[in-house]
């Protein structure tokens, strides 16, 4: 039995948003795969929950008219994973939620909750930054769009407003198309683990495979918040497929990043994870774009 | 001190539709030991990572301690009790546990079987590597995990008909 003080179930998004500002001590239970275990731990014990957990209309992947990538908020990680429309497009995105927790954990955790709990390590939040996604967030009063980079403020805090939630994650068509990426997640297990760094990078070649034509990076605990690496890009734009690229790219992402000491591991351990994993990552998104190194 | 909230809960549990009305602050694993008596699903860690208290729901597996009871309205459920034959004959992935001294204290066995339920109704062939991946929701402090791999990888031949004893 949960130690919870009052749980409502919401009938539709514009229920959930009304129970909300109805109770805005609440807290919005998607999967539960953190809210849930912070009220076993204690720290949210005793909470008030809207749950959305019900809202089947907010699942799934699609493809819209213009080309925009749609992921419903309740979207869990293994169905973000097996979508086809992920794997064409954006299949970095469906290969890093696959490094999230266990099998079980990929079945009930959400893109949204990975996203609104503003958590650095979030295994979804480093490739959503480095493909600059746009958050929908819908409130009593309608739908804002904002960046995601925007959308994180610090650690553990989101820009969701009083009786907002989330309700989906879109990816413009400029954002991915013509792009390949990697991810990389250092942990000290396969399975079940927290990132102790991740990379995202994804790059656009030349016709001729001999130039980036753009180059992102993005990391996930290597700052309060996942973060891109503008350095790093600028490093890597317009510049050779070369390893000497790669390496000014992996350096310079130095200079954008801000890790800290933690029991997981030392601020100057995550600094040489920044560099040699931008490295890797990029390499092989160059790879997998068709370029040689 | 404030009402009991519950909630009619209508379910399928083991191919039998069933309801009941569950306190909303129940987990999926209270309801299912208390008041259906499925005690094949394990109370463990209750956080889910350990995976004991794993069961099948609209043939996906979910740690059953981090699903609110609430949740399965609607829902078609599977634990370990419903493999069972009429006679209570094991089926080939328990009979596989057994022969491949895949169990030792048990508490993990029905948690790991419920997974291995989902892969080998998926019909597809997985490499060693591949298992490990699916399998590893799952914590087994006895056997070393060697044996559970067997055992599944052994069915999963069996049923696709590359394994003959």
């Amino acid at each position: 039995m949960y130690d919870i003080k009052a749980l409502y179930e919401a009938e539709s998004v514009q229920h959930a948003c009304a129970l909300l500002l109805a109770h805005p001590e609440a807290k919005v239970l998607a999967g539960g795969s953190d809210v849930l275990i912070q009220i076993r731990e204690g720290k949210l014990a005793g909470a008030t929950l809207v749950s959305i957990y019900g809202l089947d209309e907010l699942r799934g992947v699609a493809m819209e008219a213009d080309g925009t990538i749609r992921i419903g908020a309740l979207t869990s990680f293994s169905h973000i994973t097996r979508s086809s429309v992920i794997q064409e497009h954006i299949a970095v995105l469906g290969e890093a939620v696959d490094m999230v927790g266990g099998p079980q954990i990929r079945n009930i955790g959400t893109i949204g909750g990975n996203t609104c709990n503003g958590v650095t390590s979030a295994d979804s939040g480093s490739t959503l930054v480095a493909y600059d996604a746009v958050v929908e967030l819908t409130g009593a009063e309608g739908v804002r769009r904002v960046p995601i980079r925007d959308f994180y403020i610090k650690a553990g805090k989101v820009d969701l407003r009083p009786g907002e939630i989330e309700t989906a994650i879109l990816i413009p068509k400029e954002c991915y198309e013509g792009y390949k990426g990697h991810y990389i997640k250092y942990a000290m297990r396969n399975a079940m683990d927290i990132a102790t760094c991740g990379c995202s990078a994804n790059v656009k070649l030349s016709g001729d495979k001999k130039t980036i034509l753009s180059a992102r990076l993005a990391y996930g605990v290597a700052g309060p918040v996942p973060m891109r690496a503008p350095s790093a890009e600028a490093a890597a734009n317009g510049r050779p497929v070369c390893a000497e690229t790669v390496d000014a790219f992996a350096k310079a992402a130095l200079q954008d990043v801000n890790p800290r000491t933690s029991w997981r591991a030392t601020k100057e351990f995550r600094l040489h994870l920044v560099e040699e994993l931008a490295r890797r990552a990029l390499a092989e998104a160059v790879r997998k774009s068709g370029g040689e190194l | 001190m404030h009402e009991t909230q519950y909630k009619l809960v209508k379910c399928t549990i083991n191919g039998k539709p069933v309801q009941k009305m569950v306190d909303v602050r129940a987990s999926l694993t209270d309801m299912l030991r208390n008041d259906f008596s499925l005690n094949s699903v394990k109370k463990g860690c209750e956080v889910g990572e350990c995976g004991a208290c794993n069961v099948l729901i609209d043939g996906e597996c979910f740690n059953s301690c981090i699903y609110l009871a609430i949740w399965a309205d609607g829902k078609n459920i599977r634990t370990l009790e419903g493999l069972i034959g009429p006679n209570g004959e094991l089926s080939d992935i328990q009979q596989a546990f057994v022969d491949e001294a895949a169990v030792q204290c048990g508490f993990c066995t029905p948690g790991f079987i419920m997974t291995a339920v989902e892969i080998l109704e998926s019909g597809k062939e997985y490499t060693r590597d591949e298992l490990r991946k699916l399998l590893s929701g799952h914590l087994c402090r006895c056997t070393g995990y060697e044996n559970i791999l067997n055992a599944v990888e052994k069915t999963m031949l069996r049923r696709l008909g590359k394994l003959h004893d």
